[in-house]
């Protein structure tokens, strides 16, 4: 680009744009790369995220202001740490606005992610070309789950030291070098002082890695393009539109629907998605119930369900290191996903039994949420408003079936299975549907007919005019 | 592509609703802007707590004591029939930051002063009678060599103005409370 022309008029943009051609990049790919022009609200939800980051990330600087790392505490036994959440609560002029736009912000973050990675699993997004983009949303989703966790510590309240305990401990299921990992991530035998200091520094830092990756996420998008609903690649320029104006306005209101949402819940309903437990010091104890934030549930889900040890041979590998394992499987498979799926066909409007496999994947992902919430060994308990969803029926105080075990094992067989059976089978024998030769084909009437075409390509030209 | 943003059939009606749409952004940025900018302002605990009393008894004619708030030093310094009477003769003597020496005391024989030298903030000595206090006999910077009189004004060296007097008032006639006026 550097050597094209200025796109500017303006003596002061030009000039800096002809010493500094970041203005021009920013011109080109706004209005001159050719996006999908059917492009439905689900997309809005990869412009959404990148606010929230620098949602997060403004607010977190502010709130880094006041906060200090420090587990000492005072004459009625209350750590720094948590004394400073509480005097950025009370005594901070807007602290607690702040605080709860950042907590808050954290579950929305987490939304706007996992509406965006559902609809790349469901119009197919991660297939070829776009490989490298979805491999760089899976860094970003799990570089996001490790800063949500860092994150959440810094409260030290019961239920941060619960997490980072726990999460620590998971390290030492590594054979030869779990316990020196587990030493060096806590600066000490127990979680204390030393851990409180280096999760804040790397709670400061990584989302500023983060914003680079999700650079990169972007000039990827941008140089192998948008998928679309339907799947099928640009065939002309009938195919598409300019960034702006038509997804900068059509994000702007997705953005606003959100936001609105958003604030609904910092305003009214801040605590609801968090644990009310935190809200205490920690007194070094763990709670009898431990559970993370909702967004980890499924992933703890599927930590904790291995509760056998697997002999193969004499090989010993324990329950414990079963679930590590899964754990970091259920993220890393993710990684495999463009080479498991091997249906040419991207979108699912045209893959029938896709589809219902990736409902399945949904619902699978709710199911072990559940079960990562509720204490293991004890029956599982389906709410209400979701029993009445899944069973048609609706009981008194919930539904009991089974065990959380059970549930447990049963639907991390199938996350598991859906990437490593029927991504690869569903490609070889199922039947899709017809796919359309153009985007444009569905709406504008046969390319063949005359007077169709004439009239349909004197809308597309003078758009503004029809809208009169 | 469809059409240019450029190539649109009512640019009146478009501009309108552009500038509209950025002014809406523009005071959301703003309005979100100062919120962020409010929670850097002291909090109620840090702005509060820098009003000291400090007893005057045992104080001798001639010495003084330094108090501290917070961060802060105050020289509380008895002066004197001599001192007073100097800082008085020297009113209308050249300065660089005139002052008549009864504006700069509620009780002549009490000089109250926020340590700190106006040039660069280094603590003046010459609050006690054993410290070094300068040619003009009041106090002396150790950092730059600022003389100030027995009123606490600068009278040789680079500090632009006279040391500061702090808001006091006296509680009874030997305690005084420093940090806000009566």
């Amino acid at each position: 680009m550097a050597g094209s022309r200025s796109p500017f008029t303006n003596p002061f943009l030009k000039g800096f744009d002809e010493r500094l051609p970041i203005l021009r990049a920013v011109h080109y790919s706004m209005t001159k790369h050719a996006y999908p022009k059917n492009l439905n609200y689900w997309w809005n939800f990869g412009s959404i995220s990148g606010i929230m980051l620098l949602v997060m990330i403004v607010t977190g600087l502010f709130l880094a202001m006041h906060y200090k790392p420090s587990v000492q505490e005072d004459t009625y036994g209350i750590n720094q740490a948590f004394r400073s959440v509480e005097h950025i609560m009370r005594d901070v002029k807007g602290g607690m606005f702040l605080r709860y736009i950042h907590s808050v912000g954290a579950s929305f973050f987490f939304i706007a992610v996992i509406f965006h990675l559902f609809r790349s699993l469901y119009y197919g997004s991660y297939k070829a070309p776009r490989e490298l983009l979805w491999i760089l949303g899976c860094v970003i989703l799990i570089l996001m789950m490790a800063i949500a966790f860092l994150g959440y510590s810094l409260v030290w309240g019961v239920m941060s030291f619960a997490a980072a305990e726990v999460i620590t401990q998971v390290f030492t299921a590594i054979p030869v070098l779990g316990d020196d990992i587990l030493m060096l991530l806590r600066g000490g035998e127990d979680v204390d002082d030393a851990l409180l200091n280096r999760f804040f520094a790397l709670h400061f830092l990584l989302p500023f890695i983060l914003a680079g990756v999700v650079i990169l996420h972007i000039l990827t998008l941008q140089t192998v393009g948008s998928n679309n609903p339907l799947g099928v690649d640009i065939k002309s320029k009938k195919d598409t539109v300019s960034f702006h104006p038509y997804y900068t306005f059509k994000d702007i209101f997705g953005l606003s629907v959100f936001f609105t949402i958003y604030m609904a819940v910092v305003a009214w309903a801040p605590e609801r998605l968090a644990e009310a437990i935190n809200n205490q010091p920690t007194d070094y104890n763990l709670p009898s119930h431990i559970v993370p934030e909702w967004y980890l549930l499924p992933f703890y889900a599927i930590l904790k369900v291995f509760t056998w040890d697997l002999n193969i041979f004499g090989l010993v590998i324990t329950g414990k290191q079963l679930g590590a394992l899964a754990m970091g499987g259920s993220l890393g498979i993710l990684f495999l996903l463009p080479w498991l799926d091997t249906s040419p066909v991207r979108s699912a409007r045209f893959r029938p039994l896709y589809r219902m496999a990736f409902w399945g994947f949904v619902l699978t992902c709710v199911i072990l949420a559940l079960v990562g919430a509720q204490t293991s060994g004890e029956a599982f308990f389906i709410p209400t408003p979701l029993g009445r969803i899944l069973l048609g029926f609706e009981a008194e105080n919930g539904f009991v079936w089974g065990s959380t075990q059970q549930w447990g094992v049963l639907f991390m067989l199938y996350y598991f299975a859906f990437f490593i059976v029927l991504m690869p089978v569903l490609g070889l024998f199922e039947r899709t549907r017809t796919l359309p030769a153009s985007i444009s084909e569905p709406v504008l009437p046969s390319s063949q007919g005359g007077g169709a075409v004439a009239a349909a390509a004197a809308a597309a030209a003078k758009p503004m005019t029809k809208a009169d | 592509m469809a059409d240019t943003p450029n190539d649109v059939a009512n640019p009146d009606r478009r501009n309108f609703l552009v500038l509209s749409t950025m002014t809406m952004a523009g005071i959301g940025a703003a309005a979100g802007g100062v919120g962020l900018i409010r929670t850097m302002t002291p909090t109620r605990d840090v702005a509060g707590g820098s009003v000291i009393e400090v007893s005057l008894e045992g104080i001798s004619e001639g010495s003084g004591i330094i108090a501290t708030a917070g961060r802060k030093k105050y020289s509380i310094r008895r002066r004197t029939a001599d001192e007073i009477a100097a800082a008085v003769a020297d009113d209308d003597s050249p300065m660089r930051d005139p002052q008549p020496d009864s504006d700069r005391v509620k009780r002549p024989e009490w000089l109250v002063l926020r340590l700190q030298c106006p040039h660069l903030g280094c603590p003046p000595q010459g609050t006690t009678a054993g410290e070094k206090r300068g040619e003009f006999g009041g106090y002396f910077c150790p950092c730059h060599n600022s003389q100030f009189d027995t009123s606490g004004r600068i009278r040789k060296g680079p500090s632009p103005a006279n040391l500061p007097v702090p808001k006091y008032f006296f509680a009874s006639d030997d305690m005084i409370v420093i940090g806000k006026e009566a």
